[in-house]
């Protein structure tokens, strides 16, 4: 309410600050911050102006006789009803504009192609209803899940700055480098996009689309899944995070550490409530939007895990529901998506809460084990 | 030829229409015909706004209020099916069945029996379309386009009945489309030579061919997804060795040629309005012929414009991009003809006049967003925002619906015999065109700040713009049950009018009395 306020009054103070209220109200495109998105950007900004100086004559002999050419004005109608020379200079001239308009759009398309030779490679796979980065140069990876808390969806809790727009990992990227973003899916075909870096690519399955980014200015850049990809569709945001060369490297070494420590973290040996614990987080960002955080779920679609023949029934069962998913249905395989750790976590707790008091509890090392036996 | 049209006068034209329910199910009459059409249109249009209403509703406020997200994708779904299939072709059908033979003097259509079936399939075909919201897992939630494989691998039960759905609706066109022809092209009076038929004749039998064209592409497609969902099949399963992206090379296919389908008769229509209220003929009838067609025929090599972020060889996208680049030219020929034909004219406002002068404007603004889409770069930043959104309500809400109120109000004369209240009639037209442009102009702006389509929540910062245009959207609906008020007045009653109630207006339908008696052309007129 009180942004509405200050825009109108804004609105008011008159021209000079014209500028500042289109920042705020963002009725236009944005630049960017990549070679590729301003030229863009450019292209947008002259076709907008062809159009509007073609509208400004077309409607402007319209209005003209609107106005003037009425009957009630008592005017007389003439009787032309056709001109060849002026029919064939309306066909042309829009068509040289035409012309002239492809020359640079022609040129920009093809520096969108050339993916060749590229610094840094990062694979994006687009899972219902998440994001997966896979840094192929370091062989490291991870998933980028919407951090928006339920509550502020459903209007329990006040919303925030960024609100749906953010993620508990963002992708962390170099300025100033050439990242070859090569895309694809593991189910439905979902799109990747991030305005600021004139970045739009299909996520397909059985396919790799290759585009490409360079940075200019580090920052925080936003976007969204462009391409509706099923119930979720609306919550799988993207967020970049640009940051300089030296920072850059300091992360990919964190990550290179982590992907150790997790390969300790499956080998160590676990007590049931530390699994519980992590178990509980894991399943929140994971399985609680279709299942929901108390384990009721959305039946049918969504199968309600408090007291299910599945989390309170044989291992065996639950484990292959969880690593291989359910053929025809909404239950993906998780097996890839999730590290061993956090599937016996999940698993483990799944088969201890709500009152599934089962007791059981499975260890990263067996789930391990389960899945190397499956092969 | 006239051979046909004797034996037609014998049989018939002594006899008035049967009674009671008989005369609607089993009608033959072109008029019977083309009101029912148009009743079932506006049902659906009502059926398609309302569920318009409720994702307005939804997108009322940032978060999840009324309606969770599944349901909302089944309301976007439904909603583009059935304005697409439910309201907008059958208004032009009808349209086509009570105007065409009026405007070549032909005593019917060509094919009356088929017209009966072409027309009674849809019902049917929506009640299965429609039901599926009651079945479990609900209804179709993919999207108008139902791109595979969240249509097929991922897709809900009832995708079957979808299926078949679809496959009814595009055997009624085809049928449509075989009627218009065959009327087209063997009933025209004496005289009426092809160069010498109205605009809307014209623009239909172009149609008609466009529609013989594409819909069984459509036809093929959604048989695809059905091996692929029943039959083991992988066309469009990427797991099994096929490609999620050949259907959307042929669902576009059929898809680019289906909007014309939707736009060309209102170019028609317009065309007969804009020339009878600016009292002077049509500027350049034959340059406005030659555009259609060639509209039409570029219509057939643009499809992949819907695709340029699929990742396409750069080859196909340049094709693809000069040849829909190219489509505004013919395009731009029509706007500028019309605004020649209001220069220098007499003009006058009735109802039907500012539908066809708010259609040229507004239309012209959906061409310039679709020149913008054209530039396969931008089209990056606005492929799958609310600028296409945008686009395609302006092209096909003043464009489509507009054409279809024009057409409405300009010939209500002729089918009732009254004249129809024109103050409620320029209040209708006031609030829609406040309404519409309240609605759709805003989302120009959430697309290019960043706002995808076909999401049931919003970041912050589009929330301003979001409320403006869901008041639009309320306004634009609530003032369609006052077009439904006008016209069952205008039925029931009302300043009788006259053979030719609009002074300007040229064509043999105004040379019937009107209301046009239920068999009419009984020996064909003379054209000179
Ligand atoms: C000047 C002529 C036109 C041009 C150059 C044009 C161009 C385009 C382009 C490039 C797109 C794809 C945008 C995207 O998805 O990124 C598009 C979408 C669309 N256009 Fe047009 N268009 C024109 C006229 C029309 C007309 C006359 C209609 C219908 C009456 C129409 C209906 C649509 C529809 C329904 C879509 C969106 C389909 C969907 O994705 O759901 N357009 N147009
Ligand atoms: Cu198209």
């Amino acid at each position: 309410m009180r942004m509405t306020a200050l825009r109108v009054g804004t609105l008011l103070a008159g021209l000079p600050v014209c500028q500042s209220v289109f920042a705020d109200w963002t009725v236009n495109m944005t630049p960017g911050v990549t070679s590729v998105s301003r030229d863009i950007y450019g292209l947008h900004m002259t076709i907008f102006w062809v159009c509007v100086v073609i509208g400004i004559v077309v409607f402007g002999v319209m209005f003209w006789s609107i106005f003037a050419h009425r009957r009630s004005k008592g005017y007389k109608p003439a009787n032309f009803h056709e001109h060849t020379w002026v029919e064939i200079l309306w066909t042309i001239i829009p068509f040289l504009i035409l012309v002239v308009m492809a020359i640079p759009a022609t040129a920009t398309l093809l520096r969108m192609y050339d993916t060749k030779e590229a610094d840094i490679d990062v694979k994006i796979t687009g899972y219902q209803w998440k994001w997966h980065y896979d840094f192929l140069n370091e062989k490291f990876g991870y998933f980028s899940n919407l951090a928006t808390p339920q509550e502020e969806i459903h209007n329990l809790a006040n919303k925030n700055e960024h609100y749906l727009l953010q993620v508990d990992e963002p992708l962390v990227l170099p300025v100033g480098k050439k990242i070859r973003f090569l895309v694809t899916s593991s189910d439905v075909i979902h799109s990747w996009w991030v305005p600021a870096l004139g970045v739009k690519k299909d996520a397909i399955p059985g396919y790799i689309n290759e585009t490409w980014a360079k940075i200019d200015e580090p920052g925080i850049y936003r976007g969204q899944c462009t391409e509706l990809c099923g119930t979720n569709h609306g919550f799988m945001p993207i967020v970049v995070k640009a940051v300089p060369e030296d920072e850059y490297q300091g992360w990919v070494q964190d990550q290179v550490a982590q992907a150790e420590k997790l390969r300790e973290l499956t080998s160590k040996d676990w007590t049931k409530d530390e699994l519980i614990a992590r178990g509980e987080k894991a399943y929140n960002t994971t399985c609680a939007a279709c299942h929901q955080p108390d384990g009721s779920g959305a039946p049918p679609t969504f199968p309600a895990l408090k007291g299910s023949p599945v989390a309170t029934g044989p291992m065996e069962k639950h484990l292959h529901t969880v690593v291989f998913g359910v053929q025809g249905t909404a239950m993906q395989a998780f097996g890839k998506q999730l590290s061993e750790v956090d599937l016996a976590a999940i698993i483990t707790y799944e088969r201890n809460a709500w009152g599934n008091n089962t007791g059981d509890m499975v260890t990263p090392k067996q789930v391990l084990d389960f899945k190397q036996s499956q092969q | 030829m006239s051979a046909v049209i004797d034996t037609h006068d014998t049989e018939h034209a002594h006899h008035g229409p049967a009674k009671g329910i008989r005369r609607w199910l089993f009608a033959t009459n072109h008029k019977d015909i083309g009101t029912m059409y148009l009743v079932f249109s506006f049902t659906m249009f009502l059926l398609g706004g309302s569920m318009a209403m409720v994702i307005r509703s939804e997108l009322f406020q940032p978060g999840l209020q009324i309606v969770e997200p599944e349901f909302f994708n089944q309301m976007t779904t439904m909603h583009g099916l059935i304005m697409v299939f439910g309201a907008v072709m059958p208004a032009f059908v009808g349209l086509a069945n009570w105007m065409i033979p009026l405007m070549i003097g032909a005593p019917d259509m060509a094919l009356p029996r088929m017209n009966n079936w072409s027309f009674w399939i849809l019902p049917a075909a929506f009640a299965l379309l429609v039901s599926t919201l009651f079945m479990d897992g609900g209804a179709p939630n993919f999207g108008w386009t139902f791109y595979a494989p969240l249509s097929t691998t991922y897709g809900p039960p009832s995708t079957t009945f979808f299926i078949f759905a679809i496959h009814m609706m595009g055997i009624s066109s085809i049928m449509g489309g075989i009627n218009v022809i065959a009327t087209i092209l063997n009933l025209r009076a004496p005289g009426m030579t092809l160069m010498k038929m109205p605009l809307f004749v014209w623009t239909w039998l172009i149609t008609a061919f466009l529609l013989i064209a594409v819909m069984p592409v459509l036809a093929g497609v959604v048989t695809m997804m059905l091996m692929d969902i029943h039959f083991g099949t992988s066309f469009f399963n990427a797991g099994g060795g096929g490609d999620p992206v050949l259907f959307q090379h042929v669902f576009w296919f059929f898809g680019h040629p289906e909007v014309y389908i939707m736009i060309l008769p209102a170019f028609g229509a317009v065309s007969e309005i804009i020339p009878a209220f600016s009292r002077k003929p049509l500027f350049g009838y034959a340059s406005m012929v030659y555009a259609v067609g060639a509209i039409a025929l570029l219509s057939f090599v643009v499809w992949a414009h819907h695709m340029f972020t699929v990742g396409m060889p750069v080859a196909g996208q340049l094709f693809f991009m000069y040849c829909t680049m190219l489509i505004a030219v013919p395009t731009g020929v029509k706007v500028f003809n019309w605004v020649a034909t209001m220069f220098r004219g007499s003009l006058t406002f009735e109802a039907p006049m500012l539908f066809a002068v708010a259609f040229i404007i507004l239309f012209t603004i959906g061409g310039f967003s679709g020149l913008m889409l054209a530039i396969a770069p931008a089209d990056f930043q606005y492929h799958d925002t609310y600028f296409v959104v945008a686009h395609f309500h302006y092209v096909l809400v003043p464009g489509a619906i507009f054409g279809i109120f024009a057409s409405a109000y300009f010939w209500l004369p002729k089918w009732t015999g009254h004249m129809y209240d024109e103050t409620l009639a320029k209040t209708h037209f006031w609030m829609s065109f406040i309404g519409m442009n309240m609605a759709f102009f805003p989302m120009h702006f959430l697309g290019l700040a960043g706002m995808p389509r076909r999401i049931p929540d919003y970041a912050l910062q589009f929330a301003d713009f979001n409320m403006i245009s869901s008041i639009g959207a309320f306004l634009f609906g609530a003032t369609q049950l006052l077009f439904l008020y006008i016209v069952v007045k205008c039925v029931r009653g009302g300043e009788k009018a006259p053979a030719k109630p609009w002074d300007g207006a040229r064509g043999l339908e105004w040379t019937v009395p009107s209301p046009a008696p239920f068999h009419t052309f009984a020996t064909p007129p003379e054209v000179k």
